[in-house]
């Protein structure tokens, strides 16, 4: 294991602390004998994968913009939302689903560079406060213009993945749950590896953690912040597509709810680490669908203040996060 | 000697607090030239002013050609700045530090990475560490071996030799000097220990109060007076 790390030069010392890890084994355990025990216990982990895999790739953008801008992006649920109406509008013309999926996609991260280049940029150095007023203005924006292109008014879109089930062991799966899942997983593999294995992602890395560094060695810092926000738009993108299906209707409020159990996940897995974000985002899609459906007063109106509970719990134990570190290093 | 590096009446400024009042200086191509003087005097503001990285009036020319444009622009001209406190990216792996060094040149970095390696034999071991988990000594080693990977026409050093034991201090000044001579790298280096300094350059300007007050060939610095009981200590 070491001397593969080594090979690959994959850092050491980035695996959380250990009782964290112990609690998520632990965990991975007790979700597999419940799997085997019990049919509805499987089906409803599998359902909340699909869910969490959702919050966890809108998280992953929180994170990602995070890490670049160093603030909270209240946008980012509005700005998926609006892509999920692009993408609706593209098969209004006739595309099919998947032809407007990635035209979406493309749309969605020339709009994200577009937003960082035209409003981030030009407050980014004077406060943090500044670029979160900026981020809650634009939420307002979306929102309004989403509102005034298209209205209020419930829509239909065609669902990616039709309603068939699968039976396997007696555990029924919605074709629609396994495909979120594998379309989320994928987009998230996708992005580890460009930022892993390419130079850009390395000077993405570089610009985000340390500006001042990055340009001395030739990165491009404003263009990588620039291209940062376009993947975190195309994140969003991804995750409101597969988000509305679930909510069988389209309306400006798609992304509202979900924004917040993204904003728990990600704060879950330590705002600053993109691999918490998923692993929060799955952890908690899975923690709310088992307890909705085992602890009986939990309705669907207490999933979200159930979900808060949970962060804060959390948070009174290891108020970094689950993979959060705080910034120690050796000088 | 053809001059890579020219500084003509060069002026920078922090808000409304001047450093340099008009600094002039020629770096000449396959030379170690050091610059001394004491805290404050715009040691490091002039490499800053040289990179990019502060706003500065009067003239630069680098390779013949006027030098403007950010710090990524100075990188790209092939200018390599290891900065006060080294400039590594702690967070990141010590390869990923070595292939950001390599950032601004195309291709493969086998090569490099063999040629850095030959005068820093353990990094290969430490290829996958954590950068900010090395030690300060061993940062500094990977900081130049950074900017080597950058196959630079100028190093700017600032400090190489702050907060590290004088053993290491020797070490890294051979370093710089084999580099020099072996593969013809230019540096100009920050340096407050002016004693080894002027052994490794071949040529030095004093700084004063944002001002050069004196220059000159090392043999006659190391001769020279006040040089001598300013900053060698006898």
């Amino acid at each position: 294991m070491v001397e593969l790390a080594r090979k690959l030069a994959l850092p050491e010392r980035r695996l959380p602390a250990s009782p964290v890890l112990v609690v998520l084994l632990g965990s991975c355990v007790f979700l597999v004998i419940g799997c085997l025990q019990s049919t509805i216990f499987a089906q409803q982990t599998v359902a909340g994968l699909a869910q969490g895999a959702v919050y966890g790739s809108l998280a992953l953008a929180l994170v990602l913009i995070y890490r670049a801008t160093e603030v909270i992006n209240f946008a980012q649920g509005e700005m998926a939302m609006a892509s999920v109406y692009i993408a609706y509008q593209l098969i209004q013309w006739g595309f099919s689903y998947w032809e407007a999926f990635a035209v979406t996609l493309a749309v969605a991260f020339v709009l994200g560079i577009a937003i960082q280049v035209a409003v981030i940029r030009p407050v980014q150095h004077k406060s943090v406060i500044a670029v979160v007023i900026v981020t809650v203005g634009l939420f307002i924006l979306i929102d309004g213009l989403v509102n005034w292109k298209w209205g209020g008014a419930i829509r239909f879109m065609p669902a990616p993945f039709g309603g068939r089930v699968y039976h396997a062991g007696g555990v029924a799966f919605a074709r629609q749950d396994l495909g979120t899942l594998v379309v989320t997983i994928a987009s998230v593999m996708l992005l580890w590896a460009l930022f892993q294995f390419t130079k850009l992602g390395l000077g993405m890395r570089a610009a985000a953690l340390r500006p001042a560094a990055a340009s001395l060695v030739g990165v491009r810092v404003n263009r990588m912040l620039a291209v940062g926000w376009g993947l975190a738009a195309v994140l969003g993108a991804v995750a409101g597509l597969m988000a509305e299906p679930s909510q069988f209707v389209l309306q400006p409020t798609l992304m509202q709810p979900i924004l917040l159990y993204a904003f728990a996940a990600a704060v879950l897995g330590g705002l600053e680490s993109p691999a918490g974000a998923v692993v929060g985002g799955l952890a908690l899609g899975i923690f709310l669908n088992l307890i909705g459906q085992y602890v009986h007063f939990v309705t669907s109106e207490l999933r979200l203040p159930f979900a808060f509970a949970v962060l804060l719990a959390v948070l009174l134990v290891k108020p970094t996060g689950l993979f959060g570190h705080g910034k120690v290093r050796k000088v | 000697m053809t001059a890579l590096l020219e500084l003509e009446d060069v002026h920078a400024r922090y808000g409304p607090v001047r450093a340099l009042h008009g600094v002039s200086l020629t770096v000449g191509e396959g030379e170690i030239v050091a610059l001394l003087g004491a805290n404050g005097a715009g040691k490091t503001t002039t490499l800053r002013a040289i990179s990019g990285t502060v706003r500065r009036d009067g003239t630069i020319r680098f390779a013949g050609r006027a030098l403007d444009g950010g710090a990524d622009g100075a990188a790209r001209r092939g200018i390599a700045h290891v900065p006060e406190g080294r400039g590594t990216f702690a967070e990141m792996t010590v390869w990923e530090n070595l292939r950001l060094g390599a950032y601004t040149r195309r291709g493969a970095l086998k090569d490099d990475f063999a040629r850095v390696r030959s005068y820093f034999p353990w990094l290969e071991d430490r290829r996958g560490q954590q950068a900010g988990t090395l030690s300060g000594g061993e940062q500094q080693m990977l900081a130049l071996a950074r900017a080597f990977m950058q196959r630079p026409r100028l190093v700017l050093l600032d400090e190489p030799s702050l907060g590290l034991a004088p053993l290491l201090v020797t070490e890294i000044f051979r370093i710089v000097k084999e580099l020099n001579e072996r593969e013809g790298m230019t540096a100009l280096v920050v340096e407050q220990n002016a004693h080894i300094a002027l052994q490794a350059a071949s040529s030095a300007y004093v700084l004063e109060v944002g001002r050069v007050a004196l220059s000159g060939p090392s043999e006659e610095l190391q001769a020279h007076e006040s040089v001598r009981r300013s900053y060698l200590g006898y």
